[in-house]
C-alpha cells in the first residue's frame, strides 16, 4: 500500500518535465482532480443544509442533503472520466515570424462511447479564463489549439501544457499535463522593408537596378522616391491602392547571393540576420533565384516556396543564442 | 472596492452567461419558488415574477442589466417592507420572503457563468425551505424534479459549445442523481439523529397548522369541521372499538367568561388513578404536528407516554409543543370510573360569570329546588329537555347575543356540538352540579388498506363531564341526546339532509373514496417511515438490524465505509474501460488464422488479411471461396464504419464451418 503510494508520488514528481514523443494517453494515473472554488462553496452550502435539517428535524432536508453529497462525489467521478483516457497527439506546427504567435494544436482522440465536453488547454496550472475549449465526440477526434507568443527566432517549444476540464458540474477541476515533443520554427523578425537587395551576380557592375531588370513584369512594391514615373502602376493608384512601383526582372538580374559578408560590419549578428530575412522575403517576392551565404553555412541557389522556407529556416536556426 | 473587483476580474476573466443558461436558471428558480407564492406577501410574489420575466426579456433582447443603485434600493425597500409586515427578519416566513427577494435581485445581477453557479446553489437551498411547509409525497416529487432541473442547469453552465440537444443534458443529470440514491439511503438511515433542535427555532417555525385550540367559543369547532386535514392516525392492536365509544380526549375547559370556555394552567399528576374495569384498548397514535402541547387519547388514558404529563383533569400534555409528527403507544380504559378520587374543586367547577344568562340560571335554580342534591336526576332531566324540545343540530347555527346560553336554550334552539356542550355545562353549574367542557375528536374513519383509523379535523367534537358524588367525573355528551347519529355515524349522518355539507363531508363515489383511502395509507406509510425517522426510530431500527452500539463513532465508520464501497461501485460502473471492449470480429478472424496455421499455412506478421487470403487460395484452391468470404466479412466489419454488428454472426458461422 505504502509502496504503491510512494511509486505514485514519484510518478507525480516525474510528470512530463521532458517532452514525450508520439501519441500520449491520458491514463488515469496522469489525471489529477481537486475541487474548484465553486466546489468548496457547494460544500459549505451542504453543511448549512445539513445543520438546518438537523435543527428543524426535516426528514426531506436530510434526503436532499445526502442526495447532494452523493452528487458531489459522483461529480468527481464524472469530471475525472471526462478527461481520462483521451489520446493526445501534437499536430504539425506552421512556422511563424518572431513577434507573432505560434499556434500549437493538439489532436484529441476519444476512444470511448461518451462525448467529452469542454476540454480546455492552458499553459498554466490554473486556467486564466481565456483558454480554448473543445468537445470531443465519441469515437472521434477534435483539435484544440493554443497560441504561444514567439518572441525570438529559433525553435519554440510549447513546454508543459495542461489539458483540463470542469465538466459536468463545475465543482471539480481535473487536469493532466502533457509535454508534446513538438516545436515551432520561429523565423527571424525581418528588417523593415526598403533595404535594397544586393547586386545580382550576373549584372555585377552594369546596372543601377538592384537585381531588377526591365524585361518581365515581376510584381509590385511600394513606391520609393526616385522610381521612374513610367514604372509607377497608375492603374493601381486609380483603384485607390496607393502608389506602387512595377518591378521587372530580367533574366540577367534573376540570380542573387544574399551574403552575410555584404552587410556592413558595424551591424551586429541579429541585425544582419534581420536584413538577410528581409532580403529573402524580397527576393522571393520578386520570384528571383537566390542563395544564402552565412559564415560556415550556405544554402544553394534556387527559387520558389521551398527555397524561401529553406532559407528562412536556416536563418531561424543559425547560431541561436541559447 | 472597484479596484479589488478589477483585480479579481483580471486574475480570472469570466465567461458571460449564455441566453440558454439564463433561461434555464430563471425558469428553474421560478419553479422552486412557486409553492411559496401562496405564502408570500402578494407584492413579493409579483415582484419576483416580474423580475424573472424582466431578466428573460433582457437576455432575449441583449439589453443592459439595470443599474446597481436601483437594485440595491429595491433590496432595502423590500427588506423594510418584509420587516414591517412580519416585525422580524428572522422568522420562518420572513426568512423565506427575504430569501426570495434576494434571489430575484441576484437574478437581475447575473452576468457571468459564476453568478449562475451561485444561483444554482441558492436554488438547492430554496428547495429545502419548501420542506418547512410541506413534506408530503407530492411536494417531495415536485421538488425532486426541481433538483433534477437545477442539476441540469449547473451542467448547462459548464458547456463551452452549445450542446447538441437538451435531452442528453437532462439524461446525464438524471443518471447522476439516480446513482446517488444508494448513498443517500445509507446516509439517511445511518446519519445520527439528535433529539431536539441544535439552536432555537423561530417562533413561527411551525405556525399555520389547523387544530384544536384551548379555548372554545361559539363557532370555534364548526370552523374546524371544514378542514379535511388529518389530526392523527391510530393503529389498534386488536379490533377498533365502535364509533360511539371513540371519544378522543383533548383540552379540558373549565373557565367560562360568558362567551368563551378556556383551560387554565393546572396541576399535574404522576400516575393514572382510575377504577379499571375491563381490559385496556391498546393502540399507537401518530399525531400530526399542531404546535400545541396536548396529546390525544381515548377516554380514559391508562398510561402516560414518555416526555408527557397528565393533568389533574386527565388531559395528556407533552412537555414540549408537538411541532413534528409524534408517535406514542397508548392504552385506554373505555369503561372507567374515577370513584371517589376525582374530587372537584367546587369553587372553580361551579364558577359562573356574573350578569350573564339570567334565564338559564333561573332554570338551574328551579331544577335544584325540584331534585335537591340528586345530581344524576338533574342531569337526566336536562337531557330529556334537550331531546324533547326539538333542538336542531346544525353546522350553521344562528348568531347568538350577549346572553349566548339563554339565546340558544330559549330562542334559537339550533347549534353545533359546542353550543350543546357549553349550554349544558352552564346549566349544570346553575343547578349546582360541578361540570366542565371537554374538547377533542369523536370517531374516525377506518382505513382497511393500512389497518388504521384516520381522525380528521372535521371529527372535532365537544362534550361535557359532570361530577356525581359517588361516581366522580362522568362523561355526558348532550349532542348525543339531540342527534344520536353524530356519535354513531359521524357528522355527515347527524346533519339533516337539507343541510349544505362542507366539502370535507360530501359523500363521494365509492371509487373515489377508495382512492382517497389508498392515498392516505400511502401517506401514512411515508409519514411513519420517512418523515417519522428520528432519534427513537433510528435507535430501534439499528438495534433490530444488529447494531450493538449506535454511537456517533460507529455510525460514522459505517457511513465512511459505505461511501467508499458505493463510490467504488459507481467508479467501476462509470470508469470501466469502454475502449477495451472485446473485438469479436478480430477474435473470429484469429480462430480462422489458427485453423490455417494448423493446416500448415500460418499467417505472417507482416501480411494483411487480403494478401493472406490470396496466398491461402494459391496454396489450397479448394478453400479459396470460403477463405475469401471470411476475409471480406472481416475486413468489412473492422474497417468499414458504415457496416456494423449485423454481419458478425455470419462471420462466426463461416469461421466455424471453415475447414482445410
Amino acid at each position: 500500500m505504502l509502496a504503491a503510494l510512494k511509486s505514485q508520488f514519484t510518478d507525480w514528481l516525474q510528470q512530463p518535465r521532458t517532452p514525450e514523443a508520439g501519441p500520449i494517453v491520458l491514463s488515469q494515473r496522469r489525471v489529477y482532480i481537486l475541487p474548484t472554488r465553486h466546489g468548496i462553496i457547494f460544500g459549505v452550502v451542504l453543511v448549512m443544509m445539513l445543520l438546518g435539517s438537523i435543527n428543524y428535524g426535516l426528514s426531506l432536508g436530510f434526503v436532499l442533503t445526502f442526495l447532494l453529497v452523493g452528487l458531489a462525489l459522483n461529480g468527481m467521478l464524472y469530471t475525472f472520466r471526462n478527461l481520462a483516457r483521451l489520446h493526445v497527439s501534437a499536430n504539425r506546427t506552421m512556422p511563424v515570424f518572431a513577434g507573432e504567435s505560434a499556434q500549437f494544436s493538439l489532436q484529441l482522440t476519444n476512444p470511448g462511447e461518451l462525448t467529452r465536453h469542454a476540454i480546455g488547454l492552458s499553459r498554466e496550472r490554473r486556467p486564466q479564463g481565456n483558454e480554448n475549449y473543445t468537445d470531443v465526440p465519441a469515437n472521434a477526434a477534435a483539435r484544440i489549439a493554443i497560441a504561444i507568443p514567439a518572441k525570438r527566432r529559433g525553435r519554440l517549444r510549447p513546454g508543459r501544457l495542461t489539458l483540463f476540464t470542469r465538466f459536468p458540474l463545475g465543482l471539480y477541476h481535473a487536469w493532466s499535463h502533457v509535454h508534446p515533443d513538438v516545436f515551432c520554427i520561429v523565423y527571424p523578425r525581418p528588417a523593415p522593408a526598403g533595404l535594397p537587395l544586393p547586386q545580382a551576380e550576373a549584372a555585377a557592375g552594369s546596372g543601377a537596378s538592384y537585381g531588377t531588370g526591365q524585361d518581365d513584369f515581376a510584381g509590385l512594391r511600394t513606391y520609393h522616391a526616385g522610381d521612374p514615373p513610367r514604372h509607377v502602376a497608375w492603374k493601381a493608384a486609380a483603384r485607390g491602392q496607393g502608389l506602387l512601383t512595377k518591378q521587372f526582372s530580367g533574366q540577367a538580374a534573376s540570380e542573387v547571393w544574399l551574403a552575410w559578408a555584404l552587410l556592413p560590419p558595424r551591424m551586429d549578428a541579429e541585425e544582419k540576420i534581420a536584413c538577410l530575412t528581409r532580403w529573402v522575403l524580397d527576393a522571393h517576392a520578386l520570384r528571383m533565384a537566390y542563395g544564402l551565404r552565412l559564415p560556415r553555412l550556405e544554402v544553394p541557389m534556387a527559387s520558389g516556396d521551398a527555397q524561401r522556407e529553406r532559407c528562412l529556416e536556416a536563418l531561424a536556426l543559425y547560431e541561436v543564442p541559447s | 472596492m472597484s479596484g479589488a473587483a478589477a483585480k479579481a476580474a483580471a486574475a480570472m476573466p469570466i465567461a458571460a452567461i449564455s441566453l440558454r443558461s439564463t433561461v434555464w436558471i430563471a425558469v428553474t428558480l421560478a419553479l422552486i419558488a412557486a409553492p411559496h407564492a401562496e405564502r408570500l406577501p402578494l407584492w413579493l410574489s409579483g415582484l419576483a415574477a416580474t423580475f424573472c420575466a424582466w431578466r428573460l426579456y433582457i437576455a432575449r433582447m441583449r439589453l443592459e442589466l439595470p443599474a446597481r443603485w436601483l437594485m440595491v434600493s429595491i433590496v432595502f425597500a423590500g427588506a423594510l417592507a418584509i420587516y414591517l409586515q412580519s416585525r422580524t427578519l428572522f422568522g420562518r416566513d420572513a426568512g423565506v420572503a427575504l430569501l426570495v427577494l434576494m434571489i430575484s435581485l441576484k437574478l437581475m445581477e447575473t452576468r457571468t457563468q459564476r453568478d449562475g453557479m451561485m444561483l444554482a446553489f441558492i436554488g438547492y437551498f430554496l428547495v429545502i425551505t419548501n420542506f418547512f411547509y410541506s413534506q408530503s409525497i407530492p411536494t417531495a416529487l415536485y421538488l425532486l424534479a426541481c433538483v433534477w432541473l437545477i442539476t441540469a442547469t449547473m451542467m448547462g453552465l459548464q458547456y463551452t459549445q452549445p450542446p447538441a440537444d437538451t435531452r442528453s443534458q437532462l439524461r446525464t443529470a438524471a443518471v447522476m442523481l439516480a446513482q446517488c440514491v444508494p448513498l443517500m439511503l445509507v446516509f439517511f438511515v445511518l446519519f445520527p439523529r439528535v433529539q431536539g433542535p441544535l439552536w432555537g427555532m423561530p417562533s413561527d417555525a411551525f405556525a399555520g397548522v389547523t387544530g384544536m385550540s384551548d379555548t372554545m367559543s361559539p363557532g370555534t369547532l364548526n370552523k374546524l369541521v371544514y378542514s379535511e386535514d388529518v389530526a392523527f392516525r391510530a393503529t389498534f392492536a386488536d379490533r377498533v372499538p365502535p364509533q360511539n365509544r371513540l371519544y378522543w380526549r383533548g383540552p379540558v375547559l373549565m373557565d367560562y367568561d360568558g362567551r368563551t370556555w378556556s383551560a387554565a394552567p393546572r396541576a399535574m399528576r404522576n400516575q393514572v388513578e382510575l377504577d379499571r374495569r375491563a381490559n385496556p384498548v391498546r393502540y399507537t397514535v401518530t399525531l400530526e404536528p399542531h404546535n400545541r402541547r396536548w396529546l390525544f387519547a381515548l377516554d380514559m388514558a391508562g398510561l402516560i407516554p414518555p416526555r408527557a404529563n397528565l393533568t389533574v383533569d386527565h388531559q395528556l400534555l407533552s412537555q414540549t409543543p408537538v411541532n413534528s409528527r409524534l408517535r406514542y403507544d397508548m392504552e385506554s380504559y373505555l369503561d372507567y370510573s374515577f370513584g371517589a378520587d376525582g374530587n372537584p374543586n367546587p369553587v372553580r367547577m361551579l364558577a359562573m360569570p356574573r350578569g350573564f344568562n339570567p334565564q338559564t340560571r333561573e332554570l338551574g335554580l328551579k331544577l335544584r329546588e325540584q331534585y335537591g342534591t340528586n345530581n344524576e336526576a338533574i342531569m337526566s332531566a336536562v337531557l330529556t329537555l334537550l331531546r324533547e324540545q326539538k333542538f336542531v343540530y346544525t353546522l350553521e347555527p344562528p348568531l347568538l347575543g350577549a346572553h349566548a346560553v339563554d339565546d340558544f336554550l330559549f330562542k334559537t334552539r339550533a347549534g353545533f356540538c359546542e353550543h350543546f356542550a357549553s349550554a349544558f355545562a352552564f346549566l349544570m353549574r346553575s343547578a349546582g352540579v360541578p361540570s366542565r367542557v371537554v374538547t377533542g375528536y369523536l370517531g374516525g374513519e377506518y382505513n382497511a388498506l393500512g389497518d388504521y383509523l384516520i381522525v380528521r379535523q372535521s371529527d372535532a367534537h365537544a362534550w361535557t363531564e359532570v361530577w356525581l358524588p359517588n361516581r366522580g367525573w362522568v362523561r355526558v355528551d348532550p349532542t348525543n341526546s339531540v342527534s344520536p347519529a353524530r356519535a354513531e355515524g359521524g357528522l355527515a349522518a347527524a346533519l339533516p339532509e337539507s343541510a349544505v355539507l362542507p366539502r370535507s363531508l360530501l359523500p363521494s363515489t365509492p371509487l373515489f373514496h377508495q382512492l382517497s383511502l389508498t392515498l392516505d395509507s400511502i401517506a401514512n406509510a411515508w409519514n411513519q417511515t420517512v418523515l417519522g425517522y428520528n432519534f427513537e426510530t433510528q435507535r430501534a431500527l439499528l438495534t433490530r438490524a444488529g447494531f450493538d452500539d449506535t454511537s456517533w463513532r460507529t455510525l460514522a465508520i459505517f457511513m465512511i465505509a459505505a461511501t467508499g464501497i458505493i463510490t467504488l461501485l459507481i467508479a467501476l460502473l462509470t470508469l470501466r474501460n469502454r475502449a477495451g471492449q472485446r473485438d469479436f470480429a478480430l477474435e473470429a478472424y484469429r480462430q480462422f488464422c489458427d485453423k490455417a496455421t494448423r493446416a500448415g499455412i500460418p499467417r505472417r506478421d507482416t501480411e494483411g488479411p487480403l494478401d493472406f487470403a490470396r496466398r491461402l487460395a494459391a496454396a489450397k484452391p479448394s478453400a479459396a471461396p470460403a477463405a475469401g468470404a471470411i476475409t471480406n466479412l472481416y475486413v468489412a466489419l473492422r474497417y468499414d464504419k458504415n457496416n456494423k454488428n449485423n454481419r458478425l454472426q455470419e462471420l462466426r458461422k463461416r469461421v466455424r464451418q471453415f475447414a482445410l
